[in-house]
């Protein structure tokens, strides 16, 4: 069969069901769980996610969790209150702002930022960047771009060192935000409900110990595309469903390709779908509208991505079996 | 310094930083990139590493698979460049 831009359309009604039994089967039976927090950042995953949790296991069983920051853009928050509204769900809002500070988060990413801008400081805003693989076979070196107090753009290629510490720094964000999933599903009997799509988890688009960690992860296996069309069908406002999926954790707005994906999300997934289902990348050029060359460059970059980032996939590992857990592990999950 | 300089620097760098063992094999015209060794922020490091101990500076233009995705790669690329300051 030719491929096709609507390999990725599901039956709706099918897979929510399928997802609403699988979120009830894992969340009431073996996690043993009353209900689930979930994380909602104003994005399509989270409010896909709050929607299934609220379809499986009651509205009030489910909590949505606000947690901005310094550099969370405003419509984060309305929009998670618009998607409460509409999905009848209790919320909670936690300005993690002063916990950042106090972790030394700021601090860390300042210093970072400086090894890159020494003149780095109020009234600046910054992002990470990747350059584009679609325009030649370019390495995955990142930058560092910076709009200044009087709005002249700057970007420099950043070091290992800058790029690391700044990363780890605003990792901080990701895992203060988990601690605060888990404080309240400790609190209530819930379990933590993670929020990654398929290409966020399959290329390893996440913090370990911070969005990557839950105790659930019920849309993990759907791509971009067909994340927004379950959303869509379980009514998540309009408004959500159209804007663009943002990192939303540098203080200048960046899209997810900017910084992780080479593609935007639409044509990102049927490249992962081509190169999952062994498509020859010839074919999916011209649904995607890009040549059979920059097609297996793509391919290239999602096999690296997914092999330099399984260690985020593993558990703690030990230097000998403790041949009771891990059998009972495997009982759960095979 | 010469291209056989560069190449033992080179070996030895990724051999300390990214393979951590004697023992693994790592020859001249292996991909760093394709195997694993070199990963994203393997990268930056090498670039870092080849910035400084050559003193060159790569222009964004330069930072491709091509110029980097093996040892005998880099090591042509770093002299052909160098020399080409040098006039």
């Amino acid at each position: 069969m030719q491929f096709q831009e609507d390999v990725l359309r599901l039956d709706a009604e099918e897979e929510i069901a399928a997802i609403r039994a699988g979120i009830r089967d894992t969340v009431l039976k073996t996690l043993r769980r009353k209900g689930a927090v979930v994380s909602v950042s104003g994005g399509i995953d989270s409010a896909l996610c709050a929607a299934v949790c609220a379809h499986a296991l009651g509205g009030e069983n489910v909590l949505a969790l606000f947690s901005p920051e310094r550099d969370s853009s405003p419509d984060s928050l309305r929009l998670g209150r618009l998607l409460v509204e509409k999905l009848g769900i209790p919320s909670h809002t936690e300005d993690i702002a002063p916990i950042l500070e106090a972790s030394g988060c700021y601090a860390y990413q300042r210093e970072a930022v400086r090894m890159v801008f020494a003149e780095y400081g109020e009234g600046w805003k910054f992002k990470i960047t990747l350059p584009s693989i679609i325009e030649g076979d370019r390495l995955n070196v990142s930058r560092l771009t910076a709009r200044t107090p009087s709005g002249e753009f700057r970007s420099e290629r950043m070091t290992a060192q800058a790029y690391l510490q700044l990363v780890a720094a605003t990792n901080f964000k990701q895992r203060t935000r988990k601690m605060l999933d888990y404080f309240h599903a400790d609190r209530l009997n819930f379990a933590v409900c993670g929020t990654p799509n398929r290409l966020e988890y399959d290329q390893g688009f996440f913090v370990k110990g911070g969005d990557g960690l839950a105790d659930f992860k019920p849309i993990a296996h759907l791509y971009k595309t067909q994340v927004f069309q379950l959303a869509r069908a379980l009514g998540v406002p309009d408004e959500i469903c159209d804007r663009t999926p943002t990192t939303d954790t540098f203080s200048l707005p960046q899209t997810q390709e900017e910084f992780y994906f080479a593609l935007p999300y639409a044509k990102m997934d049927l490249c992962l779908y081509g190169r999952n289902n062994g498509v020859p990348a010839a074919e999916v050029a011209p649904v995607v509208g890009l040549t059979p060359e920059q097609v297996e460059r793509v391919y290239k970059d999602i096999d690296v991505k997914r092999r330099t980032t399984r260690p985020l996939h593993l558990p703690a590992l030990l230097v000998k079996d403790v041949h009771e857990i891990s059998e009972m592990k495997k009982a759960v999950v095979g | 310094m010469t291209q056989e300089e560069v190449r033992t620097r080179v070996h030895q760098f990724i051999r300390k930083n990214f393979l951590f063992d004697e023992k693994t094999p790592l020859t001249d015209d292996q991909s760093l990139l394709g195997s694993g060794v070199v990963d994203s922020t393997g990268i930056l490091e090498l670039i870092s590493f080849l910035e400084e101990t050559c003193r060159v500076k790569f222009e964004d233009n330069e930072l491709v698979a091509d110029n980097f995705d093996t040892i005998a790669r880099i090591a042509g690329f770093i002299t052909a460049k160098l020399s080409r300051e040098k006039v």
